[in-house]
């Protein structure tokens, strides 16, 4: 990017009267819209659905009326957010702005925003409240199975309890590391003002809270049974919760391709001269292998989720036996996405461990290239294994060597990450700081999660496991114990950045220790489970199993405390205290560290120009690499 | 990358033979930890003895939990010396060797590797072919067909409960499933409404069953006892109530029980529909909520 395209920030208009303000484009007008919206398209759903559906009078449910409604909301709220101000002044012919809302107040958090270091900022609060929503759900899930017996939820509650969860988590914590992480400081690493679409990078947060918003709705619509994965033709026969979570997926999977579309663009195009392709760094590629991803797996989930909202409301029959359709049908283009989107959720994890694991080894990245080739291999490997999630669905039987093989070559890119992280660690200097100690905590939960997926892969044991805790087991391993240890350590390391303060040591350290103990005391008696027998997804099972799921249970509200250590952290020490932070505290050499805090909303005065990769550490033992690892001209 | 071996800071001591030290430490606790798993961890993994296929699940449980274990305990142990030897001293700033990579390491790790995973892929592959789907729903028309006679049986799954038809004794069908003892039998699985899986854990068994579709699934069940046949893909409300008992009994103990049963439900038997190997019923719009 040349500096010279960058506009000058349009000044907003200070000390207009509040009435003036509230009439604007904001969150206000935004849900005034929204619910507006709403009642139009429930109201036109009602009109266009009358007698002429015959279903329609056996029940009270009407799923036009419904997925009218949410779509109009969600329209009705872009709307009042001001997503639709930009292309209808370009269309009358007023001039192009890349800028919006970037030198207001704290005013700027609560609407469309075009700097992607407050954009960063609202996925980081509307993520953490979804994800806090999500585990809520966990903890009502394990003190069901306190008992062998329903206790306190009915059935229906109960799986609607555990569709949320997964949903949940799936759904939002796909852009749990994009959206925050990558949002803000993908363009402060390579250098760049901001993102290549900054008026969709916006978009691509309000979309995923809209799509919260909804899911959480189901519970008024009867919830739904069919769990995150969906299945037809069970999804076709439920009630209208599931609406909710058609829309939800579909606007997730919107916001995803979007999200992925704008970080390949600008990763590709907008890097500062001198960050060539080997010297972007290994986190910025670790979002490049995932934006592939988003952008490429995405689409089929909306497309697939299409269908499913057409066999729900105008009787079409792509997912039901009965009118010539297939079952099979759904589940393959549901995990056709659904693998993808797992590594979706694993490749920011092994971003952040191998960005985080040089700066407190005081070593530069071992095998920078064989990690980039790990993750990119990942990302192309991945749509080449989805049947592996029906192996004994009956459905191409045949082909079962050839999912086993893919599967499991997986696992070799993956192991490069290994490989990398161990040749990093080999001779460090280690301090334990928090990121640092969630860094390795990744290293053996993912181990774990690994080894546990290659049982999985093979088809003789696979068949035990399938549908069991097991399976169960090997995924929260995999994505709460890679991505989410991940995640935190990612908060730790780079909100002192982002806020500018500092987080209590000694409640971090409580929050480390108690979250990887319990995490693990909760996740590995449920392989034990699974080996025993126990499916997924039910209240009851047998009365043997009741000891082990009670210390299950335990661990899990001992995770869920581990929690709560972490909010009364961010509460304690980012709303209370307020400890300034050092400049930088992990004496980092990437560059958003030499920049000042809080960092101007230009990024850099001068477009920096980079001579090395930001690994400059450790004492040379020959000239390789070279150069100071700060940009010549920062803006510090 | 470069290929150089790092060389100690100079403001330490010499260090020991990090290399060295590692691989014995690495050696010992795999040689230890691989009995335990063979002899002690492997019998409990796997779901028993009631079938020669749930026997052969165990079997590849075991060897599969052998090939883990020194990837385990490499991993482990390598991070656990790692945190023990290579830390920074207290309040210290020092820098670590710049060694940016080894050639040769990274080249052996992606070798044993790809012919480690090489190694369980062919495994996976040879001992599901060779023991017929190893319990798992092969489709309709197996890859490997088990040789001599069969019994056919098909499960009829539907929300919410597990029905049983003998084709070749009429057509029967039953509310328990009872299979001879060292028959091999021909599960056929099928649905009438939406997905289910039927899963017979202690017969190694598992075949998904999908409306208009007839899912075989191989087994043979070699012991004396009852089991239980749970669904194991979420199908509705209901669903962790989708179970009933089944029973292995004697050739002739089964021969008995079939007659009986034929007998007893013969006018049920007559306005059954025809056996079919599926059933595609009028689509239903809406359960009942709750």
């Amino acid at each position: 990017m040349s500096t010279s395209s960058v506009a000058a920030p349009a000044p907003q208009p200070i000390g207009r009267p509040v009435w003036r303000r509230l009439l604007g484009f904001n969150l206000l007008t935004a849900v005034l819209l929204g619910v507006g919206g709403y009642y139009l398209g429930w109201w036109i759903g009602h009109l266009i659905n009358g007698p002429s559906f015959e279903y329609e009078t056996a029940t009270d449910e009407n799923d036009v009326a419904l997925l009218l409604a949410y779509t109009f909301g969600v329209i009705g709220f872009l709307i009042g957010l001001g997503f639709a101000n930009y292309p209808i002044s370009r269309l009358l012919g007023r001039p192009a702005s890349l800028r919006e809302k970037e030198s207001e107040g704290i005013g700027r958090y609560f609407g469309l925003c075009t700097d992607h270091k407050v954009v960063g900022m609202q996925y980081m609060v509307g993520i953490g409240v979804f994800f806090f929503v999500g585990g809520l759900n966990a903890m009502l899930i394990r003190a069901e199975l306190l008992k062998p017996v329903p206790t306190f939820v009915g059935p229906n509650q109960y799986l609607s309890l555990v569709g949320m969860h997964g949903t949940m988590m799936m759904g939002m914590m796909t852009s749990g590391v994009l959206g925050p992480f990558a949002n803000y400081f993908v363009p402060l690493m390579i250098g760049a003002r901001r993102m290549a679409f900054p008026r969709i990078e916006s978009l691509t947060f309000w979309l995923l809270m809209a799509a919260g918003f909804i899911l959480v709705s189901t519970i008024f619509f009867g919830g739904f049974p069919t769990g995150w994965t969906g299945y037809e033709p069970l999804n076709d026969q439920a009630v209208m919760g599931m609406d909710s979570y058609i829309v939800f997926f579909a606007l997730v999977g919107i916001s995803m391709a979007l999200l992925g579309l704008n970080m390949m663009g600008t990763i590709i195009t907008m890097r500062a001269p001198g960050m060539t392709w080997s010297r972007l760094p290994i986190f910025v590629w670790s979002v490049f292998a995932t934006a592939i991803l988003m952008v490429l797996a995405a689409p089929m989930l909306v497309a697939t989720l299409l269908m499913a909202a057409l066999d729900r409301t105008i009787d079409t029959s792509f997912f039901v036996a009965g009118g010539g359709g297939s079952s099979y049908l759904f589940e393959n283009l549901f995990w056709f996405f659904g693998h993808p989107e797992v590594y979706i959720l694993a490749l920011p994890g092994f971003g952040i461990i191998l960005e985080l694991i040089p700066v407190f080894t005081r070593k530069p990245l071992w095998g920078y290239k064989l990690a980039v080739s790990g993750m990119l291999g990942v990302s192309l490997m991945s749509f080449f294994v989805w049947q592996h999630h029906l192996f004994v669905s009956g459905i191409n039987a045949d082909l079962r060597p050839f999912y086993m093989l893919s599967t499991e070559i997986i696992s070799v890119p993956t192991g490069f990450i290994f490989l990398c992280v161990m040749g990093t660690l080999w001779k460090a200097r280690m301090t334990f700081a928090v990121p640092m100690l969630f860094c390795l905590a990744w290293v053996f939960n993912f181990l774990i999660g690994g080894l546990s997926g290659v049982v999985l892969s093979d088809v003789p044991t696979d068949t035990g496991l399938h549908g069991s805790f097991f399976v169960m087991a090997h995924f929260h391993y995999t994505i709460m114990g890679g991505l989410i240890f991940g995640f935190f350590a990612a908060i730790y390391y780079w909100v002192p950045k982002m806020t500018g303060l500092r987080f209590n040591e000694m409640l971090a350290k409580w929050h480390f220790w108690l979250m990887f103990i319990a995490f693990n005391s909760t996740f590995l008696p449920l392989f034990v489970l699974g080996l025993k027998g126990m499916p997924r997804r039910v209240s009851t099972y047998e009365p043997a199993l009741q000891g082990l799921n009670d210390w299950v249970s335990i661990s899990a509200f001992v995770l869920g405390i581990s929690m709560l250590i972490f909010i009364f952290n961010v509460v304690y020490s980012l709303i209370f205290v307020r400890k300034p932070a050092e400049a930088n505290p992990w004496r980092s050499k990437s560059i958003e560290w030499q920049l000042p805090t809080p960092i101007p909303v230009n990024n850099f005065e001068q477009i920096p120009v980079f001579d090395s990769d930001p690994y400059d550490y450790g004492t040379p033992l020959q000239i390789d690499g070279g150069g100071s690892g700060q940009p010549a001209t920062a803006g510090a | 990358m470069s290929s150089s071996q790092a060389a100690r800071p100079g403001e330490v001591p010499p260090e020991p033979n990090h290399t060295f030290r590692f691989a014995v430490l690495w050696l010992v606790t795999t040689v230890i930890a691989l009995p335990l798993v063979i002899f002690l961890i492997g019998p409990l993994i796997g779901p028993g003895n009631g079938s020669a296929q749930s026997s052969g699940q165990g079997t590849d449980f075991t060897v599969l939990a052998v090939l883990a274990t020194p990837v385990l305990t490499l991993v482990v142990f390598y991070l656990l010396y790692a945190v023990v030897f290579f830390r920074q001293p207290q309040g210290g700033t020092l820098e670590g060797p710049a060694v940016r990579g080894h050639a040769r390491v990274q080249t052996t790790w992606i070798i044993i590797t790809s012919l480690m995973v090489l190694a369980v892929a062919v495994f996976g592959t040879a001992r599901l072919e060779a023991d017929n789907g190893s319990g798992s729903g092969s489709g309709p028309n197996p890859l490997t067909v088990p040789s001599g006679p069969k019994l056919p049986v098909q499960v009829i799954a539907q929300q919410w409960l597990f029905t049983y038809r003998y084709p070749t004794y009429g057509g029967v069908e039953t509310t328990e499933l009872v299979l001879p003892n060292n028959q091999m039998v021909e599960v056929h699985v099928t649905s009438l409404d939406v997905v289910h899986s039927f899963w017979a854990y202690k017969l190694g068994v598992k075949a998904d069953a999908n409306p208009g579709v007839d899912n075989v699934a191989f087994v043979k069940p070699t012991k004396l006892e009852s089991f239980t046949v749970r669904c194991a893909e979420l199908c509705g409300v209901w669903h962790g109530y989708m179970y009933n008992t089944g029973r292995v009994v004697t050739p002739a103990a089964f021969a008995t029980w079939i007659h009986e049963q034929q007998t007893r439900l013969a006018p049920a038997t007559k306005v059954l529909p025809k056996y079919s190997t599926t059933y595609l019923p009028e689509p239903k719009k809406r359960a009942e909520p709750e």
